[in-house]
């Protein structure tokens, strides 16, 4: 019965809407109500600074939980086993990076950007540019990455078939996330996250335990299960996967075990380096609670991950690879088929909701930090003729908002047939080359100057961004974007092993060879104030 | 706009105070307890990773050892990537609630407080 559902999409299409139109209606009900002081810039972009640590923790891991790690990874755990493990892993232990080293420090020294931090010591428009650069590519990748995979949902989940019908929903989610961010500036966004974040933490338990019970709570019941589904599966390369050990997707040869490494390397850490995760430690009102936060997000963010491998193995096992491999959405439908098999109609209605609401609030978080970052480091600093204030900075952003919301919704549609996890990585090694080296050097080396910070980020954004263009990922290979034409010359298709430790050189070198040894009395305070606070921007009075 | 910049403070210290502070004992002791700490606690947790991602890569027949039912050494060690990252994240929140925070208030406090 499954499988004839799958062929055409499963469930009930209508009661996948309906539960949707829930959550929005919802949603925006709350938005509205929180919107209602936002008027100064200190409300639109950082909610006020009124965000316990908790309730950042759960926004951040909203934040964090894209449809990448909620759909791919349970997919990838069903389909190719182990290999899908290891993405959840570096996704984890990356927060490490956030909570010793970046996010404390962030807090005391900054008000609404990344920039805020390094051009605190470091001369401030070439900084600035630099910064807000980085941040809009960051932020364009990971928002093409959300937009692609959301026209891939539409498919499966709601039984719209063809290009219209796939460009409609992705307008859809574009024009709620324009309007949520608009409304609701960061507090709103916020709330839609938290919304968020707890029921799809929840949908995911609720799954696992469904799972687990299954099996009498017995795990290498499971382990055991999925094995034997794979290896039953009719099409030989998959009946030929061990599932329980690493391998069946990097194994093959020494470049993909590089590649793999490669991989690794950019998602331990790009976490700390990604902007709108930085922005959510300003909403929060001390460097106590950005600590909190990040507790919070990685209790919840590792017990999302353990849930996720339960249900990887869960799926292969009850649903089966070649029922989820022939779905419409390939890999990504094996947690949605998961639920059917589990809960019928109703339970998965509820987690298709879930994951479009996934979208809609990672697309809204993302959008947000884009445009603060273009109007508070960008624009701010350009507009020399007059001093910006605070106020022309969020109707600039405002304006920007919907840019970039428009923009998302016409590459989306170009970008539907891309693949969400190729992007994302992407997203995470220019985050980890561009951004990471010169957080941490203007963190915690006094020496760094404008020079070292300049070559570091340029050199990782254009590093990361040629590399890929001339990987397998883009042309002369079979799942390549451009599968036609072969211009690559470099063999992996993740380039942080090469742009990661090339950045950081060059942090050092550009420091090293600028005779600028910044203003003594300006890197004092700066270390001062990062440490202990003092002169922090403090939650807004009401 | 100027080209250093300085976000907006609620009480003014002066450039003196600040040089003052940062060549104090409790500043200096603040400091390195900081980095004594997240330093080698950061180097320990990437090699600990790194260790499980080369293992991942090269070394697939160790991590498909069984241990127990269909329970392998490559899950158990997947398994302590998670059981790692909650221990030192609760060691460190530990031992930034006891070393750092009161070190860091009382230095603020001062400067805080002798500018107002």
């Amino acid at each position: 019965m499954t499988t004839v559902l799958a062929a055409e999409g499963v469930g009930n299409p209508a009661a996948n809407i309906g539960i949707f139109a829930l959550f929005v209606a919802i949603t925006l009900y709350i938005v509205i109500r929180a919107s209602k002081r936002n008027v100064s810039a200190a409300e639109f972009f950082t909610a006020g600074r009124s965000f316990t640590g908790p309730q950042n923790g759960i926004a951040i891991s909203g934040d964090y939980l894209s449809a990448a790690s909620f759909l791919g990874i349970a997919g990838a755990i069903a389909v190719y086993g182990y290999d899908g493990f290891l993405y959840s892993i570096g996704f984890l232990v990356a927060w490490l990076v956030a909570l010793l080293l970046v996010a404390e420090l962030l807090r005391n020294s900054g008000k609404f950007t990344m920039a805020d931090v390094l051009s605190f010591r470091l001369r401030q428009r070439p900084v600035r540019i630099a910064a807000a650069t980085t941040t809009l590519a960051v932020c364009l990748f990971y928002l093409l990455a959300q937009m692609a995979g959301a026209g891939g949902l539409v498919a499966l989940l709601l039984n719209v078939e063809g290009d219209l019908g796939q460009a409609v929903v992705i307008a859809v989610v574009g024009v709620l996330m324009i309007v949520y961010v608009l409304i609701g500036g960061m507090k709103g966004t916020t709330w839609v996250q938290i919304i968020k974040a707890v029921l799809l933490i929840g949908g995911a338990a609720l799954m696992t335990l469904m799972v687990l019970g299954k099996f009498g709570l017995n795990f290498s019941e499971i382990l055991g299960a999925a094995q034997s589904a794979v290896s039953g599966s009719a099409n030989e390369a998959v009946a030929q996967r061990d599932v329980l050990a690493p391998g069946a997707q990097y194994g093959a040869s020494l470049t993909s075990q590089i590649n793999f490494i490669s991989l690794a390397l950019a998602l331990v850490l790009g976490t700390a380096g990604l902007p709108h995760v930085l922005m959510r430690f300003y909403t929060v009102p001390s460097a106590k609670e950005a600590r909190r936060s990040v507790v919070w997000a990685i209790a919840l963010i590792g017990a999302f991950y353990l849930f996720t491998l339960a249900l990887g193995y869960g799926a292969a096992a009850l649903v089966g690879p070649d029922t989820i491999l022939a779905a419409p959405g390939a890999q990504n439908s094996a947690a949605p088929l998961l639920a059917f098999e589990l809960g019928g109609v109703l339970l998965l209605g509820v987690i298709s909701a879930v994951a479009f609401a996934t979208i809609l609030a990672v697309v809204a978080g993302l959008t947000i930090t884009a445009a603060t970052s273009f109007a508070h480091d960008i624009y701010a600093s350009v507009m020399n003729s007059h001093r910006v204030t605070e106020d022309e900075q969020v109707r600039v952003s405002r304006i920007t908002v919907v840019v970039l919301g428009v923009l998302a919704i016409a590459l989306g549609v170009l970008a539907a047939e891309q693949n969400i996890a190729f992007l994302v990585a992407l997203a995470f090694a220019v985050a980890a080359a561009a951004n990471l080296p010169t957080i941490l050097y203007s963190l915690y080396w006094p020496r760094f100057n404008t020079r070292g910070a300049l070559w570091s980020m340029y050199g990782g954004l254009i590093s990361t961004v040629v590399l890929i263009v001339f990987s397998p990922a883009v042309s002369g290979a079979k799942t390549a974007m451009l599968p036609d034409v072969d211009f690559a010359w470099f063999p992996l298709a993740n380039p942080g092993i090469v742009s990661i430790p090339l950045a950081f050189v060059l942090g050092i070198v550009g420091t090293l060879t600028s005779p600028d040894r910044g203003d003594p009395e300006v890197n004092t305070e700066f270390e001062v104030r990062s440490l202990t606070g003092v002169g922090a921007e403090k939650a807004v009075v009401h | 706009m100027s080209e250093t910049h300085h976000p907006s403070t609620e009480t003014a210290v002066s450039a003196q105070q600040y040089l003052v502070t940062q060549a104090s004992p409790e500043f200096q002791e603040l400091r390195s307890r900081l980095r004594r700490f997240v330093f080698p606690m950061s180097a320990l947790f990437l090699l600990w990773y790194f260790l499980y991602v080369i293992l991942g890569a090269f070394a697939h027949d160790f991590m498909a050892t069984k241990v127990w039912g269909d329970i392998n050494v490559g899950l158990l060690i997947g398994l302590g990537q998670f059981v790692s990252t909650f221990v030192i994240t609760a060691i460190y929140v530990r031992f930034a609630n006891r070393d750092l925070d009161p070190r860091a208030a009382a230095i603020r406090a001062e400067l805080e407080g002798g500018a107002a």
